[in-house]
């Protein structure tokens, strides 16, 4: 089985404004009390007119911005007509052929070991608006269907990218990677249950046989709900056009681009009924929206206010806290809050390194075992940072920083998680490293004293002896820091 | 001195002395449309009981010399095109028989901000689409200057009510004369504005790049005033100027010195009715001796405005009444076979022939492999339209104009000749295609006793200087003071 699999993404992603893309009413995200979130506007209500939404163009600049793409200085709208119910106009407003954005890239990780990269092509991104939801009966009854528009009128940035991505395992990290820097650039929640983020794959394989390249025809995938899904979806596509391609032999232009939907639960790839009339749908520029002209003034001030991206945070991670490409990406990957928390903990704590080790292991370990996020994790960093500062600055043993870490989250009351608590712990379990050897001389003095015959079986070369006298000494010395412990003690014995 | 036939002005004075009441003066214009109407049929809906709701609450504020509105008491008919809240707003279609919108017009908003009363809907052509006010799905108006002919359209019963006595006051909508032709038609004044000096919102739309809502009066005062009140920036219209609106109603007797007439050579083209013709010419020295210039000017593009504009509002109309499918209002079919046949069925039953004529046509036009040829196309020679206007502006004030070239049609004239009717629209059109203010003032009879109007074009945002000329015109004529008999 040689061949390769070309794919290429359309992603719909759901701007987070809060309210649609021409009109005042809300885009909260609400299935249970259909067609409350609508006006006349949305409803498309003889008369009604669209107004741009100022803040769904800004985060749509930002978006495209932030995917190195170019960004027109003139663009306009478009109507794109075709009858569906969950369309109300009859028209969808969208972008045609002068999007505000085209020719960006995307860079992937597509070695998390190595960090090797590959930059993925973006065709384009435009703006547009979302229709509502049908829902039909599906207890065949032949019930009527029903239309929410809750949902119509919501800005869309549709992100068409090259068909650059060779595997479903890389398309997967473009959709990861992609919905990592929406997220950190907070222009969507990226939610696929809600259909925030909405994906379809156009696929086909290039075969290779006698140094030839064979190119089977295009099919795009739709209904694709999950990152994993998309994975399967396309694993499974490329493997059937093969195996379709060696018993009808069909190439690439030879038919025209199918349409199939993924269904879950067969894993499989399923022909649909294509649209009626899809093929046209008569694009003119929407006569009741001005086009948008863009000032240098405004991308300028688009690109200053620009959050940094994940990309450029995992290589300034590596560098500033001497990490691995697979830590780095571990902690970046895990989104814009934990980054977050992990620095300001270093912030604190003075030690990068430090904060990274503690939050991907420690922290990540509870979350996970606790079922907690990042968010709702109990101890924020101003303590974390806090309980680290003193195994940095030598207070404490990093066992004992650890007993505080468990110890605070094991908290009856979550509320008395403080700095101040640190202390106290501290305090009350005797947890400072003694740093005063005399008073540590006196204890080693002490127990040698007492225990005459493990003194005598080790002076007899018993080595092991010294175990339980540096046991004993640690007992009484809870802050002590056994290193320290055992090399007071074996000069003691020595003298 | 009677109510009915009074202008805006005469109307305002009386209430504001005492002399009249808004519920006096309402009742006598609801009983014409009761004695009238049965003829004429300007109207669809007769708002009877908030009419006189809103006259009376006009009545005891003014008596409680409360500050009151610019068109306190004074009925204003409103074409059925202008979304009503709880008002049934049809576009006389069967599409739209029973649409009750949940909201106003902007322009309603700002008849009812002036405190005018909304005395009824008007009849119209199906969705504005004619010439005619006969392509209404529930009526045929009649011209009250001869019963036998139309008034004009499509805001032919806005025309019809206002000439008939039944309102002083009446709004239509323009996208290609709409408001202009029937004006002539009719012998009263009409006016569309500068695309953009009124907003559009709740207007159910027909061609939005070149849909304009303006005033009908039975004088230029009339006008002006109704245009003043309903003029102003919005922001729920993206399409709205956001330009100060000067009080036409302040300046409008104010004679314009050194005023330039133009008069383009084009528009004398075969077709030209030779009486229409002689009503320009008589119009003309009218001008010249107020003191007034008569330029020639040319508009080399003007041959191809019909086209232009037969390609341009039939795509948009096709696009604009796509939501029209039965699905989430208007009419839905009874019976259907499935999803596709409900949006046919429905569209089929609900919808004229002029409408599915107009539909089908910008349907075309806009489908892949022609809308190069035929839209993209149409656009580029609209630019050139506007161009040829922009220069002839840069030498008149004002462009005059028949408002058609032939007198009122007789009713079914052109049911069998659409394209007769469409070639009717050749002095209207431009001002749509370019965006300028065109008014059109009484300006005589034919021999037949039909009336003719006059139409002035004036550069985009010159309103006030249009009216101002309109005005100097009217007053020096007697066209204004005629009145139908019925
Ligand atoms: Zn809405």
């Amino acid at each position: 089985m040689d061949y390769t699999t070309i794919i290429g993404l359309e992603v719909h992603v759901q701007l987070q404004t809060n309210t649609k893309i021409f009109c005042g009413c809300s885009t909260k995200f609400n299935p249970d009390n259909p067609n409350v979130q609508t006006c006349p506007v949305c409803l498309g209500l003889p008369g009604s007119l669209p107004v741009m939404n100022r803040h769904a163009f800004d985060l749509a600049v930002k978006t495209a911005t932030a995917i190195n793409c170019q960004i027109a200085r003139f663009t306009k709208w478009d109507r794109k007509q075709y009858y569906y119910p969950d369309l109300p106009k009859g028209y969808q407003i969208s972008q045609y052929d002068l999007p505000f954005s085209h020719d960006g890239w995307l860079e992937i990780v597509i070695n998390k070991e190595t960090g090797e990269k590959k930059k993925i092509g973006i065709i384009r991104a435009h703006l547009e608006e979302d229709a509502g939801k049908n829902t039909h009966d599906e207890t065949g009854r032949g019930h009527d269907s029903q239309v929410d528009l809750n949902r119509a009128g919501t800005p869309l940035l549709e992100i068409v990218s090259h068909p650059d991505l060779r595997s479903a395992q890389e398309a997967k990290e473009y959709l990861e990677e992609l919905k990592l820097l929406l997220t950190y650039l907070e222009v969507s929640d990226c939610n696929m249950q809600e259909g925030s983020l909405r994906c379809d794959a156009n696929v086909n394989v290039h075969i290779h046989r006698d140094g030839q390249k064979i190119a089977t025809p295009l099919v795009e995938i739709k209904n694709l709900n999950s990152f994993r899904n998309v994975e399967l979806a396309i694993e499974f596509e490329a493997d059937r056009q093969y195996r379709q391609w060696q018993q009808d032999g069909m190439t690439f232009g030879a038919v025209l681009k199918e349409t199939r939907g993924y269904d879950a639960v067969r894993n499989i790839t399923v022909a649909q009924r294509t649209k009626e009339n899809a093929s046209d749908y008569r694009y003119f520029p929407d006569p009741d929206l001005v086009p948008v002209t863009i000032e240098e003034a405004y991308l300028q001030n688009v690109i200053d206010s620009m959050v940094e991206f994940p990309a450029a945070r995992r290589t300034r991670f590596i560098q500033q806290y001497q990490l691995s490409n697979y830590d780095a990406a571990v902690i970046i990957d895990q989104g814009v809050v934990f980054a977050n928390f992990v620095e300001h903990v270093a912030k604190i704590c003075g030690d990068g390194k430090q904060a990274c080790n503690w939050v991907t292991q420690d922290v990540l370990r509870e979350m996970n075992d606790r079922k907690l996020t990042i968010e709702g994790f109990p101890i924020q960093p101003p303590v974390l940072g806090e309980i680290l500062k003193r195994v940095n600055d030598k207070k404490i043993t990093i066992k004992s920083g650890r007993e505080i870490f468990l110890n605070l989250l094991n908290s009856e009351d979550l509320s008395t998680i403080s700095v101040a608590r640190i202390d106290q712990i501290i305090q009350e379990q005797g947890l400072s490293i003694v740093a005063d050897s005399g008073q540590l001389e006196a204890v080693i003095v002490g127990v040698l004293a007492k225990n005459a015959k493990a003194v005598a079986d080790f002076k007899g070369g018993k080595q092991s002896a010294v175990g339980s006298l540096i046991g004993q000494a640690m007992k009484e010395m809870k802050g002590a820091d056994p290193a320290t412990v055992r090399e007071l003690l074996l000069k003691k014995l020595a003298e | 001195m009677s109510i009915i036939g009074a202008t805006t002005g005469e109307l305002l004075s009386r209430l504001e002395r005492g002399e009249l009441t808004s519920v006096e003066l309402t009742t006598a214009y609801l009983d014409r449309i009761a004695q009238q109407d049965d003829r004429v049929s300007a109207f669809l809906t007769v708002n009877t009981a908030e009419a006189l709701q809103q006259a009376a609450d006009v009545d005891r504020r003014r008596q409680a010399k409360q500050p009151v509105g610019l068109l306190a008491g004074i009925p204003v008919a409103i074409k059925d095109v202008l979304c009503t809240k709880g008002l049934k707003t049809t576009c006389a279609s069967r599409m739209l028989a029973n649409f009750i919108p949940p909201y106003d017009a902007h322009v309603i908003t700002q008849l009812r901000n002036a405190d005018a009363v909304l005395i009824g809907k008007t009849n119209m052509d199906e969705f504005a689409m004619g010439s005619t006010t006969e392509t209404s799905a529930f009526k045929i108006t009649r011209n009250p200057w001869d019963l036998d002919r139309t008034p004009g359209g499509s805001s032919g019963g806005s025309a019809a009510a206002v000439a008939a006595g039944m309102s002083p006051l009446a709004l239509g909508t323009d996208t290609g004369g709409s408001i202009r032709q029937p004006a002539g038609f009719c012998s009263v004044v009409g006016m569309k504005p500068t695309y953009g000096r009124v907003s559009r919102f709740g207007m159910v739309a027909y061609g939005s790049s070149l849909d304009q809502i303006g005033p009908f009066a039975n004088d230029v005062n009339g006008a002006a005033l109704l245009a003043q009140v309903i003029a102003g920036h919005d922001g729920r219209d993206s399409t709205s100027v956001n330009a100060p609106v000067p009080a036409y109603s302040q300046t409008v007797n104010q004679p314009l010195a050194g005023l330039r007439v133009g008069i383009a050579k084009e528009h004398f083209v075969e077709g030209l009715n030779p009486e229409v013709e002689q009503t320009l010419r008589t119009a003309l020295q009218v001008y010249k001796s107020l003191g007034a210039e008569i330029k020639e000017v040319s508009l080399p593009h003007t041959s191809y405005g019909v086209a232009v504009y037969y390609l341009i509002a039939p795509s948009e109309a096709s696009s604009n009444l796509a939501r029209y499918d039965g699905v989430h209002y208007g009419h839905r079919a009874e019976q259907f076979s499935n999803m596709i046949d409900m949006y046919a069925t429905s569209r089929g039953e609900g919808f004229g022939s002029e409408v599915k004529r107009r539909i089908m046509l910008g349907t075309y036009a806009l489908s892949a492999g022609y809308y190069d040829a035929y839209y993209l196309k149409a656009l580029k020679v609209r630019r050139l339209i506007r161009q040829d206007y922009d220069k002839a502006f840069e030498q008149i004030d004002v462009l005059a104009s028949p408002a058609s070239p032939n007198p009122p049609s007789k009713v079914g004239e052109y049911s069998a000749n659409p394209l007769a009717m469409y070639l009717e629209d050749i002095y209207t059109i431009g001002a749509n295609l370019a965006g300028l203010p065109g008014i059109s003032v009484p300006a005589g009879f034919t021999e037949a006793g039909l009336p003719v109007g006059l139409q002035l074009l004036a550069a985009p945002f010159e309103e006030e200087k249009l009216l101002r000329a309109a005005r100097m015109y009217e007053l020096a004529t007697k066209w204004q003071g005629q009145r139908a008999a019925l």
